[in-house]
């Protein structure tokens, strides 16, 4: 396609044609009812004057007789810019008045005509137009002519039409040339805009969309694509991220199966150790089969897709179920799991949440244990001893807090957001069995809720807070199901 | 496995319908080595003719199947009155997943990959043939008594006091007295939780109930299971 082409091809070109077509009709038709109208004022400007000498020498005619009329008109005839008079007899013989000839005819019928005349006084030989009444006087048949030049009316009509001529010749000109200027402007910036895009389809993601300073609509959709665009590339990052932590973290475990299962082939064993490989085997498997499951799921509830099965209930039901069934375990840990509990309406998936909730437990088992006693700090801030984890859910606001406190060594400010990507195991609990992918998930479901995880410092030690939105009381698209929960909020 | 096998029902008959050649004739075969029958259907047509004629104690239906999908036959099934318990397997394990399935008529459902250990748990526990003390007030095993309307248990002359989750454990673990039963079982029929946890929570709430039925008495009936779950029984039958 030619530049040209490309150019009247463009949308902003086509409406300034439009545009350019409805304004030229609107201005000829303004100066077409112009000119009529003062056509039509002219006319009856002059059939007025006209009407009224004829009453006024009708008139004189009346009083005086024909030398009367006959002086009138002469006097008449004279002056400058004068009407036109003629008076002529019943034989049709021109008699007084200042018209030289006239077309044929004219003085056969009363009434308004319009004729072509020639003034007597005059040297050329053009006729002009003039609107005439023709009026018989009473008596005699005398036939008297008033008339007035139409040179002024025609005068003025060929300047509307000049100006008609000009305006719309001003107004495609200009129209054709703004056209082409806007047209050209828009089709750089689309031209830059697809240059750019085309870039980034070929594989550069850090490319962005110009976006200028006027603040226009284009320049609007511009940095809305290029948001569109960060949004893209921190995906594509993450994604890179999460392959090659995926290749890491699957790969080990399966390396290690396979030299497993090839040692037990090459070395000649008895049943006992070919057994005890396969148990090995199967128990690696496992593990793999729970990191595939962890991946998934943090894989759909980032994307959304978990978003069914969700219903209202109480958060602390939910601590309460963990508590209860991770209390044992807690136990045998050597520490003491502890709860504290208030009415914490939410809505959401259920069991999402109460796996959150585990996996922070779990890691507070694992890694929530002191380093070492240290007894000036007992009973400093809650009162908390060395060994316990705090399980605790409650409302604040238009927030529900579920937060597992623990006082080990807890996680360095630093670290906190690294620890909650996926396969991030920091190097204090590398020593611990774990897939790396317990903060994720917990992550990815707060997310879901359109809530957070937060990691903070218990002094010492670690408080990991699901922050997830309360379920309004009363909120119209809980009413229905929500009426088995009891409303003890305030 | 074989030590739990034919307790109960030995002539137990399961129908398979898996299109993956590979893993129904695994199914079948290792089903046919703790004594079952086990009849194999390649689709969902063949395999709801199959179900439809065949008297079968469980159905194993994966969801995936050429010429009518696992949930639409479950349908059909339960449309028709039959009401052949149903476990489903799917390569789709997520909760939501679990619940389509659920609600489509299946009894149980098992995500793939499983072990044979638990799906074998699960069919036992499914089958017809083991309502067994289901509807009873009181469970027994050996000398161990369970009264489910007073929540009194006892052991011989013992009274024990048991907390209410360590009851409702010890409940479901008699109700399937003679059954295995898995860690997952467990997580997901006492405590209603259906994900995985990375710890062995339940072993240690087992240990726990084991050292009160068990502890001072000279014949455990508590069994752990290798490689698959618990088990309660009377050690000699």
């Amino acid at each position: 396609m030619t530049a040209f082409g490309k150019l009247i091809r463009t949308t902003a070109f086509r409406l300034t044609l439009v545009y350019l077509f409805l304004f030229a009709l609107f201005a000829a038709s303004l100066l077409a009812y112009f000119a009529w109208n003062t056509r039509r004022m002219i006319t009856e400007q002059i059939t007025t004057t006209v009407s009224a000498e004829i009453s006024e020498i009708s008139e004189i005619y009346g009083r005086r007789g024909l030398r009367g009329l006959f002086v009138t008109i002469e006097n008449r005839a004279l002056r400058p810019g004068a009407n036109l008079y003629l008076v002529t007899t019943p034989t049709g013989q021109m008699i007084a008045g200042n018209v030289g000839s006239l077309a044929p005819g004219v003085m056969g019928t009363t009434g308004w005509s319009e004729t072509a005349y020639r003034r007597l006084d005059e040297e050329d030989n053009a006729y002009h137009r003039a609107l005439v009444n023709v009026t018989e006087l009473s008596g005699g048949g005398f036939r008297l002519l008033i008339g007035r030049d139409l040179e002024e009316r025609r005068r003025l009509f060929g300047i509307v039409a000049k100006a008609a001529q000009w305006s719309i010749l001003v107004v495609v000109v200009l129209g054709i040339a703004g056209g082409i200027f806007v047209a050209r402007r828009v089709l750089q910036r689309i031209d830059a805009m697809t240059g750019t895009a085309q870039r980034i389809m070929a594989g550069d993601l850090s490319g962005r969309l110009p976006v200028g300073r006027s603040g226009d609509e284009l320049d609007r959709l511009a940095s809305n694509l290029n948001a569109m665009l960060e949004r893209i590339e921190a995906l594509m990052v993450g994604l890179k991220e999460v392959s090659d932590n995926i290749a890491h973290d699957l790969k080990t475990p399966l390396t290690r199966l396979r030299n497993r299962a090839e040692e037990a082939l090459t070395k000649s064993g008895c049943e006992a150790d070919y057994r005890a490989a396969l148990e090995r085997t199967i128990e690696e498997s496992d593990g793999l089969i729970r990191t595939f499951n962890a991946l998934l799921m943090i894989a759909r509830a980032e994307s959304g897709q978990a978003r069914g099965n969700m219903d209202s209930f109480d958060a602390a039901a939910v601590a309460e179920g963990i508590h209860e069934l991770y209390e044992p375990l807690a136990e045998d840990g050597g520490m003491t799991l502890r709860l504290k509990t208030s009415f914490a309406p939410l809505h959401g998936n259920r069991e999402l949440i109460s796996q959150a909730l585990a996996n922070l437990v779990e890691n507070a088992i694992k890694y929530g244990k002191p380093t070492e006693p240290k007894p000036t700090e007992k009973g400093s801030v809650v009162s908390l001893d060395a060994k316990q984890i705090l399980i605790e859910a409650r409302r604040e606001g238009d927030q529900v807090l579920l937060s597992v406190t623990d006082r080990g060594p807890g996680i360095p400010e630093g670290e906190r957001k690294h620890a909650m990507e996926r396969f991030v195991r920091l190097d204090t609990s590398r020593s611990q069995p774990g897939s790396g992918l317990g903060l994720s998930l917990a992550s990815a479901v707060a997310t879901l809720h359109g809530g957070e995880l937060r990691l903070g410092d218990a002094h010492p030690g670690l408080i990991a807070t699901l922050v997830l939105p309360a379920r309004a009381a009363g909120s119209d698209r809980l009413a229905a199901p929500s009426a088995d929960v009891p409303q003890k909020v305030a | 496995m074989t030590a739990t096998a034919p307790v109960i029902a030995p002539q137990m008959r399961i129908l398979i319908i898996e299109d993956d050649r590979e893993s129904a004739d695994y199914l079948v075969k290792a089903f046919r080595e703790v004594g079952y029958v086990a009849d194999l259907a390649g689709d969902g047509e063949e395999g709801l003719s199959m179900a439809e004629s065949g008297d079968y104690d469980v159905l194993v239906v994966d969801r995936m199947l050429p010429k009518r999908d696992g949930l639409s036959l479950i349908g059909m099934l339960r449309d028709k009155g039959n009401r052949t318990p149903v476990l489903i397997l799917s390569a789709l394990g997520q909760v939501d997943d679990r619940i389509k399935g659920l609600r489509a008529g299946g009894d149980d459902y098992l995500p793939k990959p499983y072990s044979f250990a638990e799906l074998l748990a699960r069919v036992e526990v499914l089958s017809r043939r083991n309502v067994g003390p289901a509807e009873e007030t009181t469970y027994r095993v050996g000398d161990l008594e369970l009264d489910r309307l007073s929540h009194r248990v006892a052991r011989g002359k013992d009274e024990l006091t048991l907390q209410p989750r360590e009851f409702r454990l010890l409940e479901y673990l008699m109700k399937h007295a003679g059954q295995v039963v898995t860690r997952t079982m467990l997580l997901e029929n006492v405590w209603d939780y259906h994900f995985d946890p990375q710890t062995n929570v339940i072993d240690v709430h087992i240990s726990r109930l084991r050292s009160k039925i068990d502890k001072g008495f000279e014949r455990p009936l508590l069994h752990t299971i290798r490689g698959a779950g618990y088990m309660i029984r009377d050690g000699i039958r």
